[in-house]
Formats: C-alpha cells, structure tokens, sequence
C-alpha cells in the first residue's frame, strides 16, 4: 500500500465482509506527542479471541478465494516500521475496533493520502452502510455522519452524483479547515 | 461554505432528474476491493467510474464494490453487469480503461474485448 488511506479503505473492507452496518474510521494527528493514531470501529459480527491471536499472521484467513489473509499483516508491518503497532479489541456478536499508530514524523511512514477519496469510494459503493468519519488535528476535530447526510436527502440516494459531488467539497472544505494530515 | 442545508435543495433537484433517465442503461459495475485489488489501484478505478459516470450525466447505473474474488493475479478487476447480458470482467483496469469502459461498454454498448479477463454465461 502507498498511502494510509488505503489501508483505511481495507480495513473498512473487513468491516463490511463481517456484516457490519455502521463504520466509525478515524485519524487523529497530533505534533507534540509526535503521534498518528488511526482507528475503526465496526459493529460486524466480531471475532474470537482465538482469532484475535492469529490474525497478525498471513496465513490466518476465512476467505475462500484465497489461502492468505493480508490486509492487518500489512498494517502492522507499516506501523511497526514507525515505531508504532496495532491493536485489535473485538467481542463476538458485537463488534470489532482496530488501532494503529505511526510516529508522525517517521522517515519510513507513508503519506496519509487521499482519505477523501477512500470515503467516497466507501460511501458510494455501499450507500446503506452508515459511516462516520473524524478527523482530529492538533486537538482541533472535524466530523461527519453518513446518518445525518441520509436524513437530508430523504428519498435520493447518497450515492448520486451531486451528493458524491457536495460530500467531497464539504470534506475538502472542513478537513482544510482543522488541516490535512501529510 | 458546504453545509448540510444544501442537500435539501439537491434533494429537489435529483429527485426530477432521476425521475426523467430511470432505466436507460440498467446496468450495474461491481469493483473488486479485497487487499489485492486495493493494492493495485481498485480505488482510483472506482473514483474514475464515478466521475466519467457524472461527466455523462449517467444516474442510473449502480457502482458497487465486492471482496476478493480469486483474481488476485488480475487486479484491479471490473465487473460490468447488464440486465438480459453475460457478466463481462475487466482485468488490469486504470483510470483511463475504466472511463473508456463506461463510455464505450456501458454507455455505448461496445464490449471493449481486449481487456476482458472473464466471462460467465
Ligand atoms: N472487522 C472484522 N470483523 C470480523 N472479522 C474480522 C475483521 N477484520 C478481520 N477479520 C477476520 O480476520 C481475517 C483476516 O483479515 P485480513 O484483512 O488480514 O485478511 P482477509 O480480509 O481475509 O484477506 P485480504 O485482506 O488479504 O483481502 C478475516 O478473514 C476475518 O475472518
Ligand atoms: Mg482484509
């Protein structure tokens, strides 16, 4: 992966293959703890503690199309190249939050990226799923809720093109405005 | 300034739209987003389906997304599904393969052969 958006986007892909209705993802970025700290928390059906275990290695999967998993090996050996690492809390039956954190100013950590352009793509490819999206900056937090945008817009569909359109301008405008993470 | 006050008037808006091009196309893109397909590029793919999708002013094509269907080796991969028609999969897609897709097969009707990686009958 390039990016830590993209991560974020395959994380979120666990989530909706464990079933899940409602997605919080979140980065919070701070200067002085020197701290990237990602997070998503998902209300799928969760996993065993068992599989909390196995999950770090490559070869722990309950797809079929595949004999490896990949998606968290490769968040934890972007974070752990940081100085950082992943954390995974998860309840059968309730839910699943991972963590990462990155130094924000490690050499090796790759750029935050395009996270609009993962909420987009996330948000149009799966128009019934409720997403929340936070952004914290320095302290300062942007957020914004799929549930709210869904209330407006009644009958039309989140996924047509002038809400895609007003969602990536209104997340341009308000992740401007707390700042981007590099 | 965007607020959440303006999609009340976009609600009016596609609400008369949609009414006037439902059905034209029926059609649905199914984009492969397992690990591999996001490792190679699945969400650039989808961002240019949605805009070239939008540059036509298409409404009634569904985008949509599914989790790694074994065709790892092929990735970013492309479903185009069209009511009464064999589902078409598109390997090694692009960006700019992706707008060509929509507006030659999904717009056009032209199954763009060369970059067909599937078939299902
Ligand atoms: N949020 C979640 N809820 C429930 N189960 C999860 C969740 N995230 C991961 N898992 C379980 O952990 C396994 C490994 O996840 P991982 O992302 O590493 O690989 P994968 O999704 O199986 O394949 P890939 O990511 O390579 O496409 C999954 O197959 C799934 O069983
Ligand atoms: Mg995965």
């Amino acid at each position: 992966m390039r990016e830590i958006s993209l991560h974020i986007l395959d994380i979120v892909q666990n989530s909706i293959a464990a079933g899940a209705t409602r997605v919080v993802i979140g980065a919070e970025a701070d200067n002085n703890r020197d701290l990237l700290h990602i997070y998503i928390k998902d209300n799928g059906r969760g996993m065993s503690p068992e599989m909390i275990e196995k999950v770090r290695s490559p070869f722990c999967t309950t797809r079929t199309t595949r004999k490896v998993g990949l998606g968290i090996p490769m968040l934890v050996a972007a974070s752990e190249m940081c100085e950082g690492g992943v954390q995974i809390r998860s309840e059968p039956g309730k839910g699943t939050e991972i963590e990462a954190t990155f130094r924000l100013s490690h050499i090796d950590r790759m750029p935050f990226g395009d996270i609009i352009s993962t909420i987009i793509s996330l948000v149009a490819a799966n128009p019934e799923l409720d997403i929340r999206y936070e952004q914290t900056v320095n302290g300062e937090l942007f957020c914004l809720d799929m549930a709210d945008v869904r209330r407006e817009l009644g009958d039309v569909p989140i996924q047509s093109p002038p809400v895609l359109g007003w969602l990536k301008d209104y997340l341009n405008e308000g992740i401007g405005q707390i700042g981007t993470i590099p | 300034m965007k607020t959440l006050e303006d999609l009340k008037k976009i609600r009016e808006q596609t609400l008369q739209a949609m009414k006037v091009r439902e059905g034209e196309h029926n059609c649905k893109v199914v984009v492969a987003m397992g690990t591999c397909g996001i490792a190679s590029g699945a969400r650039e793919v989808m961002a240019a389906i949605l805009d070239e999708l939008e540059k036509n002013s298409v409404t009634d094509v569904t985008v949509t997304q599914s989790g790694c269907k074994g065709l790892c080796d092929r990735e970013p991969t492309v479903d185009v599904i069209k009511s009464g028609e064999a589902p078409i999969t598109y390997g090694f897609v692009t960006p700019e393969k992706a707008r060509t897709i929509v507006t030659g097969h999904i717009i056009n009707g032209q199954i763009q052969g060369e970059w067909v990686v599937a078939t299902q009958e």
